[in-house]
């Protein structure tokens, strides 16, 4: 037999290596991290009529959503500096809100049934995106009045600012908190956006 | 701290790299059993990482120690009581390793039974083409040391084989 070159050897090397699938290798991977707890924020993407979502759950419940004009990388990168960097693809854990998500804009669903992780919201804005998921679908608020619902009637532009910062739009609905003349005013996700989804929810007077 | 990426990011850019330098280390059939532990032990320690830099040399390593436990498992299970220790140097290929070696299908059964440092030396530079540098940084060795290693592990791959 002739001495092994190292050609021979660098070929046979990755030649081994392409039997193992490595998409079996990470899906495997994934469901002994979930099992382990060593998932901390799962994230998933899901289509829209609006362009592509990002999911992301904690074992809390839903910690973000970042909406179709928003960075994904970079909404990652802040939930690894701001929760964890244990941040994983794991869509199965955003199985329920995807198929939530789906029916709201197909206008079947009226209410999410989902859990939210709270912990990027502090302080008053805290407080003023508690009241705006009480906001019932169809039904909008302006900001003043989420500001008074938060307890401080005169920080509408506070309100303002905490809906701007909204971690979880959609599911908690800053869409449905607008100004007082009844214009939707500024979205996160672009006015057009506010305006389809109020629209969609049958609140919004031509 | 320094900031640390979300881990899917390893997972994306060098997933690829770990998985074919345990394949080299241990073979294909076993290799993603060893992949499966270097990751989860890269997810324990991740959050406690002081450093987000050389990501991808820290899995290797990570990788590298998980592929000798392997080898260790594996010495115990074949091997009678009291000669389960690593030997640094000389290893001998075993009989049944060299007749089961074809000359290019199953190269990685020969590199399998390397010493610990010229197996991981080896597959590093021959199946992730990494710098001898690097793979020193990674052994923890010197470059110099690095460089013999691969030599060593040649020079006993091409001895086994002839």
């Amino acid at each position: 037999m002739n001495p092994i070159s190292e050609r021979q050897l660098r070929s046979a090397l990755r030649g081994a290596a392409a039997e193992v699938d490595l998409g079996d290798a990470t899906a495997r991977l994934l469901d002994r991290a979930e099992d382990e707890g060593l998932v901390e924020v799962a994230y998933a993407t899901a289509d829209s009529p609006f362009g592509r979502l990002l999911l992301a759950a904690t074992d809390r419940g839903i910690v973000k959503v970042g909406l179709p004009n928003q960075d994904v990388d970079e909404v990652l990168s802040r939930l690894a500096a701001e929760v964890s960097p244990r941040v994983l693809e794991a869509p199965r854990r955003l199985d329920r809100a995807r198929r939530e998500l789906d029916d709201y804009f197909e206008g079947k669903l009226t209410a999410f049934d989902l859990p939210v992780d709270w912990r990027l919201s502090r302080g008053f804005a805290d407080k003023v995106l508690h009241a705006v998921a009480r906001i019932p679908y169809g039904e909008t608020l302006s900001y003043g009045e989420v500001a008074a619902q938060a307890g401080n009637p005169r920080a509408f532009r506070a309100a303002g600012t905490a809906c701007g910062i909204n971690p979880v739009p959609l599911i908690v609905p800053c869409h449905r908190v607008i100004q007082v003349g009844g214009k939707p005013g500024n979205y996160g996700g672009g006015p057009e956006m506010k305006r389809a989804l109020l629209e969609l929810e049958g609140s919004l007077r031509a | 701290m320094a900031t640390l990426p979300p881990f899917q990011e390893l997972l994306d850019e060098h997933a690829r790299d770990v998985l074919g330098f345990l394949v080299a280390s241990v073979g294909p059939h076993d290799a993603e059993d060893v992949f499966q532990e270097t990751f989860i032990a890269a997810l324990r320690g991740y959050p406690q990482l002081g450093h987000g830099g050389n990501l991808r040399s820290w899995l290797l390593t990570i990788a590298h120690r998980k592929a000798i436990d392997h080898h260790r498992a594996g010495s115990r299970r074949a091997v009678p009581a009291g000669s389960g220790e690593e030997v640094g140097g000389g290893v001998a290929v075993s009989d049944e390793a060299l007749e089961s070696a074809a000359p290019d299908g199953e190269i990685w059964k020969l590199v399998s039974v390397l010493p610990p440092k010229q197996r991981s030396a080896v597959v590093l530079r021959f199946a992730t083409d990494m710098a001898y540098g690097q793979i020193a940084e990674l052994l923890g060795s010197s470059e110099d040391a690095a460089r013999r290693n691969v030599h060593e592990g040649l020079k006993k791959l091409r001895g086994e084989l002839r």
